[in-house]
């Protein structure tokens, strides 16, 4: 079983949408198993949700009302946090978009060695957001690799300085550099899921009209694709607003993102009320955006089939 | 037709190379002399030294801190496979009313990202007392990994044939033998892949690390924690070793990687 064929599905892990119907009887069973994942999840989403909730509209003093919000709304950058992390978002995601979709196409064009550059492909999966931070950090900062490359080059004469604090857009670009590094991986996933989805038949129809490949991927594939960009769209915006040590490890305290502020605002300031604020606004921006992609790009069933 | 394949094989490459290189001069800085860490403009081949590493070792807490992470990892693979690959089981074997919100509400897990869970999580271990420990971590990180795991063991138990279990079952194997001597040696490959999941989630979750734990942190929230003042030798050789375990752990899930994207589609 060496390379080859691993980046096509196995065959254990189609959908389970479809049950076997074999059991007959559909008992106490399945609930007795499902039960300790069931009482584990209410647990540790639902109580700690609802204690967020509580936490973010009241005051210090216990008392419900507004004053956790106007403090989160009055917070020292506070606006410039949700600025950063909305233009880090729009850079991200038509980069990260063609970045991963050329991978998953690579990865699904039958390739010799498949399974090898899908193996490394797949390697940033792994990787923590910390840890891809310092590794561009290593490559962004004053003395790093990148400067080094420049001068060895005769490009530069003196060290550029990428992470100035006076430069907030070229912070964030080396941020979305870093993510689309680190997580386009989780995209292209999705993707390959997707494009293993589409039936041949519709490429050999394109190919009997001579369609070249730029016409096939625009006219056929992607059309097709459609349902998935869409996930990997939602996917992705969701990542974004989560989005959390790379900051840390390439910008230190010169640029904040939502995510930052809410571990900053626990950790430093020890304030569980406006942490739990903003950690409530993330999963607001989350869910919006999610009901935005799904408004904006609805899927016709009848297109797929 | 061959210039296609060509070109082909170069993008291939190129996105290799764009993976791979900046792995290859974490390495090289983690692995420079400590002044060679500062040298500029930097040679692309150091020379090799394991003096950063071992100064990254022997700085305060981070053998410890390690082994904290390994621990956190364990219980988090654990509990989450206890807890799961049962739920995977009965999505993949039994078809029963409330199958389709329990599998809804599973991947709506998604939606509630760590920041809004670990804040009032931390609250809520004060009171009981495992605040700062490694248990609280665990907690936490089988909570986020539970869903993927419950995912994960439904699509590989979903392929191991129904038929086999039900002929063990007559030969005289109970339900729970069939499951033990048939169904799990078959499904071991993917269980792994679960598994190793965990692991590589719970090694890199930093934000409720460091949210849940002062004195007591793991690895990542050592690392965060020391960011701000720490040298570069220090950062690069601990990124190197946050690195590390993803070249094992995917090797292992490489077959099952894709299985996770399935069910992930909304």
């Amino acid at each position: 079983m060496s390379g080859g064929t691993t980046a096509s599905v196995p065959a254990g892990l189609q959908p389970a949408l479809a049950p076997p119907a074999r059991r007959r009887r559909p008992s106490w069973v399945p609930y007795v198993l499902l039960a300790p994942s069931v009482v584990y999840l209410v647990v540790f989403f639902i109580v700690p949700l609802l204690q967020g909730l509580r936490l973010a509209f009241t005051g210090t003093d216990g008392q419900w009302g507004p004053a956790t919000v106007h403090q989160l709304l009055n917070d020292p950058g506070f606006w410039s946090s949700v600025w950063n992390t909305l233009i880090m978002l729009a850079i991200i995601l038509p980069v990260q978009l063609v970045l991963a979709l050329a991978m998953s196409l690579l990865v699904n064009a039958k390739l010799r060695g498949s399974g090898f550059w899908f193996y490394i492909y797949m390697l940033p999966l792994g990787i923590s957001d910390l840890t891809s931070g310092i590794i561009w950090y290593s490559i962004f900062t004053q003395q790093g690799w990148l400067n080094s490359v420049l001068q060895d080059l005769g490009i530069i004469h003196t060290p550029f300085i990428w992470l100035s604090y006076s430069r907030q857009l070229l912070i964030i670009a080396t941020i979305v550099v870093a993510e689309a590094w680190r997580s386009t991986s989780i995209i292209v996933i999705i993707l390959v899921g997707g494009l293993q989805a589409i039936p041949k038949e519709y490429s050999e129809a394109a190919d009997v009209f001579y369609a070249t490949p730029w016409q096939k991927l625009w006219h056929v594939t992607l059309p097709l694709l459609r349902p998935t960009l869409r996930t990997a769209l939602i996917l992705r915006t969701v990542l974004a607003f989560e989005v959390f040590a790379t900051v840390i490890a390439l910008a230190g305290s010169s640029l904040s993102v939502l995510a930052t502020k809410a571990n900053n605002a626990y950790t430093q300031f020890q304030e569980p009320h406006l942490a739990a604020a903003y950690g409530i606004l993330i999963m607001l921006l989350s869910l919006v955006s999610t009901a935005l992609f799904l408004v904006l790009l609805p899927v016709r069933t009848e297109q797929a089939g | 037709m061959r210039a296609r394949a060509a070109g082909k094989y170069a993008g291939a490459v190129l996105l290799a190379l764009w993976v791979l290189f900046p792995m290859y001069l974490l390495t090289a800085g983690a692995f420079s002399t400590q002044s060679g860490v500062y040298a500029y403009p930097k040679s692309l081949w150091p020379h090799w030294s394991t003096g950063t590493m071992s100064f990254f070792w022997d700085s305060a807490g981070v053998p410890t801190a390690l082994g904290r992470s390994v621990i956190v990892a364990g219980i988090t693979v654990a509990l989450s496979m206890l807890l799961g690959t049962p739920a995977g089981y009965a999505i993949a074997r039994y078809r029963f009313r409330g199958r389709n919100a329990y599998q809804l509400s599973i991947v709506s897990t998604r939606a509630f990202p760590v920041v809004v869970l670990s804040i009032p999580l931390a609250v809520f271990f004060l009171q009981w007392g495992i605040y700062d420990t490694v248990w609280g971590v665990a907690l936490m990180h089988t909570a986020l990994v539970l869903p993927f795991v419950v995912l994960i063991t439904t699509s590989v138990l979903a392929g191991v044939p129904v038929d086999l279990e039900e002929a063990a079952q007559v030969f005289g194997c109970g339900r729970a033998g069939a499951f033990w001597r048939v169904v799990v040696p078959l499904a071991l490959p993917g269980l792994a892949a679960a598994a190793s999941f965990a692991v590589l989630m719970s090694y890199n979750e930093v934000f409720a690390a460091s949210i849940l734990t002062i004195e007591r942190p793991t690895l990542p929230a050592l690392v965060l924690n020391a960011l701000s003042a720490s040298p570069d030798p220090y950062k690069f050789a601990a990124a190197w070793l946050l690195m590390i375990p993803t070249f094992v752990f995917i090797f292992i899930m490489r077959r099952y990687i894709l299985g996770f994207g399935v069910e992930r589609r909304l």
